[in-house]
């Protein structure tokens, strides 16, 4: 298994951090992981995107042209990952940042409204947790323990509170993701 | 950090922690994207408070690389770190130690130029680091790793190598390996070495005449010229030595390839899926990676061009070793380049458009 994510949006929106936890999730899992960051001078509002690569064999290029997903944020990621996911791949758009919805009809869209429901809930800080949530039900190339246990991990012990909100973010992320 | 753990770190962040497990004396630096979490990992750690090593931010490049020279004059285990427009202007300092024969370790995590160019990442600085950066009859032990263990590893190669030729060493790495993330595992924890230590392994340098010994001096200065003709033979000698002896490379899938890849660092990286994706299709592509960019792989390249039909040397720069690569092959194959500049990193289907379209 090798599953190849591209995840993209506004800097802020916690892009780099959900693909660090994704990686870091996959390590717990014992797979060989890469996360390769587009980076730049960043700033909030600025774009963000992270290649997340999971595998059970050692990881070639970090570099890609074409995604098994893709998972962007806003419009200007759709409309530059919508093309390079892979025939048969799947696309997954958060409904707040998007005006104009995907269009290809030889990938698995789906459609995730993490933003409106994490504002609706007061869960903004972690909607992130949300699209990771929607992913993993598409896509369970890890566990929700093996996040949880990822998190444990890489936040500071005078977070570790905040990691049953996460786990309930990921959980509402499962629960709201809808296929188009 | 318990010792063999496998954790997920950037390659700059391995960087660091591999100096301080391995008997690091001190690190001295300047910030510079895409590398500054070398400085900054060592900042975090506090090594002076466990195993003593000195960590200080200079006040310019070239402050750092003198500090590194003075360091390195008294047998110290000593580091710096840069990108490219810092390693530029490092260049003088870095000519001083070859002449002066001082081990020292330089780690370039390369961005795009020339000039102040882009913060993304590139190899541009091949020629500068193999062809001598710096002024004279000089070469610098050249590492490239293509990972984030082999950014970990590679910082205790460099030092053994350096003090065992009393040379510099490099690893030269490029923004995508110091950036990333992937799994490593640190080396175990060595302790730097005692004062009594560094005078027993390093007669040459400067750390006080206890018993009246003859004093060392450390220089690259010598004004008779037929003094400083039998320096350079002496150091061209050992260069000699260390081409013979040095060389390091990884073959991957050219035991029955036609055609070949020579690539190092992160474009050796993309290589892989190259080569995954053009056997797919039937072209059997090998990939020769050299790990020392110098001492450089001529021999084994020398062979696989008897071997297959053509070759491609996959660059993040406008095709520099590329000429290494046609003295090793002296003109029995073709020998292309490819690859894209200024911070754009060349994709996998789009080399292997460029094989289809060069090679075949």
């Amino acid at each position: 298994m090798t599953h190849e994510i591209i995840i993209s949006g506004f800097g802020g929106q916690g892009v780099l951090s959900m693909g660090k936890i994704l990686a870091y999730s996959g390590l717990m899992e014992d797979k060989e992981v890469t996360w390769m960051p587009a980076y730049g001078p960043e700033q909030r509002g600025g774009t963000a995107n992270v290649t997340v690569i999971v595998s059970d064999e050692p990881v070639s290029s970090p570099i890609l042209s074409s995604y098994d997903t893709a998972i962007v944020l806003n419009q200007p990621s759709l409309e530059k990952f919508e093309s390079k996911v892979k025939p048969g791949g799947t696309l997954i758009y958060d409904g707040y940042g998007i005006n104009t919805p995907p269009t290809r009809k030889d990938i698995d869209v789906y459609r995730i409204d993490a933003m409106d429901k994490a504002a609706e809930m007061n869960m903004i800080k972690v909607f992130n947790m949300i699209v990771l949530g929607g992913f993993l039900k598409v896509h369970p190339i890890v566990s929700i323990e093996g996040v949880l246990k990822a998190l444990r991990k890489t936040l500071p012990e005078r977070h570790h509170h905040l990691i049953p909100m996460n786990e309930e973010a990921i959980r509402l992320g499962m629960e709201i993701i809808r296929k188009m | 950090m318990a010792e063999k753990e496998v954790t997920l770190m950037k390659g700059n962040e391995a960087i660091a922690h591999a100096a301080i497990r391995c008997g690091c004396d001190g690190y001295f630096g300047y910030p510079i994207t895409p590398q500054s979490e070398v400085l900054e990992t060592l900042a975090a750690e506090k090594p002076w408070e466990t195993t003593g090593m000195v960590v200080l931010q200079a006040e310019s490049e070239v402050a750092s690389i003198n500090m590194v020279y003075g360091g390195a004059a008294s047998g110290k285990k000593v580091m710096t770190s840069s990108s490219s427009p810092g390693i530029s202007l490092m260049q003088e300092g870095i000519s001083y130690m070859a002449g002066a024969e001082l081990p020292a370790l330089i780690v370039n995590v390369s961005r795009g130029g020339p000039g102040l160019g882009t913060i993304q990442p590139s190899q541009a600085d091949y020629f500068q680091t193999v062809k001598g950066g710096g002024h004279g009859d000089y070469r610098l032990i050249t590492l490239a790793p293509a990972s984030v263990q082999e950014m970990a590893d590679f910082v205790d190669l460099a030092f053994e190598l350096a003090f065992r030729y009393r040379n510099p060493a490099m690893i030269l790495s490029d923004g995508a390996i110091g950036q990333m993330m992937e799994k490593v595992v640190l080396p175990p924890f060595k302790p730097r070495r005692t004062e009594e230590e560094i005078a027993k392994e390093c007669p040459w340098a400067t750390t006080g005449r206890i018993g009246m010994r003859k004093p060392n001096i450390i220089t690259s200065l010598e004004l008779r010229s037929e003094e400083m003709e039998q320096n350079n033979l002496r150091i061209q000698a050992k260069y000699r030595i260390i081409e013979k002896e040095e060389v390091r490379y990884e073959d991957y899938m050219t035991e029955d390839a036609e055609y070949l890849i020579v690539a190092f660092g992160s474009a050796a990286r993309i290589a892989k899926k190259v080569i995954a994706i053009a056997r797919e299709q039937g072209i059997k592509v090998g990939l020769l990676r050299p790990i020392t960019l110098w001492p450089f792989p001529y021999e084994r390249i020398g062979q696989l061009g008897k071997q297959v039909k053509g070759i491609l040397s996959l660059e993040i720069n406008a095709g520099q070793m590329v000429e290494d690569i046609r003295l090793a092959v002296n003109c029995s194959v073709p020998v292309e380049w490819y690859g894209r500049l200024g911070g754009i990193i060349p994709e996998p289907e789009e080399v292997v458009d460029q094989i289809k379209k060069m090679l075949i």
